[in-house]
């Protein structure tokens, strides 16, 4: 079953033509990767699914209904977390304040006017946060400040800041851009983790094709804003046109 | 205790000590000293405007501190809490209950408007907004609704709102005094404490404004701590992250732009009761700035800081307006006569009617060299002391 629907998305932005034409389909708990070279329309794709740009046509349905014309946050609270290119999280708090923010978020919805219980006696949402710190083995950083983590631990809390919600739908906007080769296998053994322990479907923009092969059951190839193919890795790999997208005219 | 953690009850009861002892503590020089004149602050005029400046930078520092939105229209709610209170003692009499009740209400209900529209944007969009909208409040009491000719003269304009004896004052007892009251007792009324050669004064509204200084500092602790102010210290550090999150910042801002505003209210109402008058030069805009610029130099973001600012600016404000040019060649006489001269030429521009440069210089140095403003301050001075304690790992948080 599919849990993500594009359906003839277009986006202009004045004379061009960032999506054209955009079909796509994500099938339920698989990781379902988006390539393509600089200026596909990755980006552009991945804002239409959060709700910071809105299409000029076309419809996109998650769980059956359509996300069009909704904030981020209410985006959010239907299932879809996003995680960014470079990371962001809450620099000025600390790591544990960091994971506590999203379980606020799963328990009270997107707005609560609790200003006089103290966040120290929230019994559920510092067990929840500890727990989801564990998870990514950062329990024992709780107590720094966020902002002097490493870039790879830093990737590796905003990804677990996503995960503490539970969402259905994991985005992902190139999560390994410009990491050191450890700190890149690092996260993809992290999202091979997750891939196979949770109830998750991921989607991934991706321009490293060893964590797109590595990651991937499904790829949609993008290349000036049209999908070219969509198929497994295997196929992918071998296609005449992919060549062609990413490394111009073929040779005869 | 009371909901608090150990380190945050200890700093309320410091706070509370302070509050108690201040008369004693602010009148170190014996009466009738050249000292005394100049330095003492223990007078009951000045500590009033201690506490209830307090009061509104703590109210102040819930949203620029917390949220980051740097509002430059908060004197304007001081002004209309004022304008309520002195309503009400026109109407009412001088009872102060109704009066504070009722500038809390008002300013609440201008800060909702004046937030609703200007938390449309961030940044310095939102401080032009509520800067525009605050000075058009300011012009609005001056000019148009304060004329005195017209049917409907809220504000008395250039004069100033104040009480007179015409006024309907229905609930006015016999006996009651004809000053703002509590149940009684005049905000006016003294005990002078005499020791030697040093009168401490004792003074009602002093010790009134004080505990609703307690009051306010007491529930920004409480914000600091809850919930809600975890996500508005979030909206300060990534707004987008917490967009992203599921969560909509802009009820959190909007609630604490009007938490602010009603601070600003409660302060604007317990000035109109120390002196039932008020004018609308305290909604201008120079008194926003001055608002921030107290919570800077106290420390943004810091529990205590704004407490400080109110105090070093009044104070600085106090002493430096006192010292005149005869003040100066007395200090200096020991020099020799052309010189001294010089010597008061150089420093007049400074002091007296000049304050403004001091004080001016004085933020400067406190931005430069303290960012963190006067709590950081305290912190170097704090670890100069703990050398050896500073290579423990320290478990502070950072909105301490």
């Amino acid at each position: 079953m599919s849990i993500l629907e594009v359906k003839g998305v277009n986006k202009r932005f004045g004379g061009l033509q960032a999506l054209g034409n955009v079909n796509l389909s994500v099938q339920e708990q698989t990781v379902h990767a988006i390539i393509g070279p600089n200026g596909a329309g990755k980006s552009t794709l991945l804002n239409c699914l959060v709700g910071k740009l809105i299409p000029d046509t076309g419809s996109v349905m998650f769980d059956g209904q359509s996300v069009l014309g909704r904030t981020p946050y209410e985006i959010n609270q239907m299932g879809i977390s996003r995680v960014f290119q470079t990371p962001e999280i809450f620099g000025d708090l600390t790591v544990m304040e960091n994971m506590m923010i999203p379980c606020f978020a799963k328990r009270d919805g997107s707005f609560s006017m609790t200003a006089f219980a103290a966040v120290r006696n929230q019994k559920d949402i510092i067990e929840h946060a500890m727990h989801a710190l564990e998870d990514m083995n950062m329990a024992d950083k709780r107590h720094m400040h966020s902002a002097s983590l490493s870039r790879g631990d830093k990737r590796r809390l905003e990804i677990g800041m996503c995960l503490a919600q539970e969402p259905r739908l994991l985005l992902l906007d190139e999560p390994t851009a410009g990491m050191a080769r450890a700190d890149t296998n690092n996260t993809i053994d992290l999202l091979k983790q997750i891939r196979d322990t949770r109830d998750i479907t991921i989607a991934i923009i991706e321009h490293d094709m060893h964590v797109v092969f590595s990651l991937a059951e499904r790829i949609t190839v993008l290349a000036q804003g049209t999908p070219l193919v969509e198929d497994t890795p295997e196929n992918i790999k071998g296609h005449p046109k992919v060549r062609e997208a990413y490394l111009g005219e073929a040779q005869v | 205790m009371l909901g608090l953690e150990k380190k945050d009850f200890t700093l309320l009861l410091i706070v509370t000590m302070m509050v108690i002892v201040a008369p004693f503590v602010l009148n170190p020089f014996p009466e009738g000293t050249a000292m005394a004149q100049m330095f003492n602050a223990g007078y009951p005029d000045l500590m009033q405007r201690f506490a209830i400046f307090g009061i509104l930078v703590i109210g102040f520092n819930i949203l620029f501190g917390l949220t980051g939105y740097l509002s430059f229209g908060h004197a304007a709610f001081l002004g209309a809490g004022s304008y309520a209170a002195v309503w009400m003692f026109k109407l009412l009499g001088y009872d102060i209950i109704p009066a504070i009740l009722l500038s809390i209400a008002v300013s609440g209900l201008f800060s909702l408007a004046v937030g609703y529209v200007s938390l449309r944007r961030s940044g310095i969009y939102f401080s032009i907004l509520t800067l525009a909208l605050a000075q058009m409040m300011f012009n609005m009491a001056y000019s148009v609704l304060g004329n005195p000719s017209s049917s409907y003269n809220l504000t008395n304009g250039e004069t100033g709102l104040q009480v007179y004896n015409s006024d309907p004052q229905v609930l006015l007892g016999a006996t009651d005094p004809n000053f703002p009251h509590l149940f009684g007792l005049s905000m006016r009324s003294e005990t002078h404490l005499l020791v030697g050669n040093w009168d401490f004064t004792l003074n009602a509204g002093y010790y009134l404004s004080g505990l609703f200084l307690l009051l306010a500092f007491y529930i920004s602790i409480r914000i600091f701590r809850s919930p809600f102010g975890l996500m508005l210290r979030a909206v300060k550090s990534n707004q987008e992250r917490l967009n992203y999150t599921g969560l909509n910042t802009r009820p959190y801002t909007l609630m604490a732009f009007v938490i602010s505003g009603m601070y600003a209210g409660l302060a604007g109402g317990l000035l109109a009761c120390m002196d039932p008058l008020a004018g609308a030069e305290r909604m201008h805009w120079t008194a926003s700035g001055e608002i921030v610029i107290m919570s800077i130099l106290g420390g943004i973001g810091t529990l205590i800081g704004p407490i400080l600012g109110a105090g070093f600016n009044e104070y600085f404000k106090n002493i430096l307006s006192k010292i005149n040019d005869s003040v100066l060649h007395e200090w200096l006489s020991f020099l020799p006569d052309g010189f001294e001269d010089i010597m008061v030429t150089l420093i007049h521009p400074f002091v007296g009617k000049g304050w403004h440069l001091t004080l001016g210089l004085l933020f400067m140095m406190v931005i430069i060299f303290l960012p963190g403003g006067l709590v950081e301050g305290g912190q170097r001075i704090g670890k100069l002391f703990n050398r050896k304690k500073a290579d423990a790992p320290s478990d502070e948080t950072p909105a301490e």
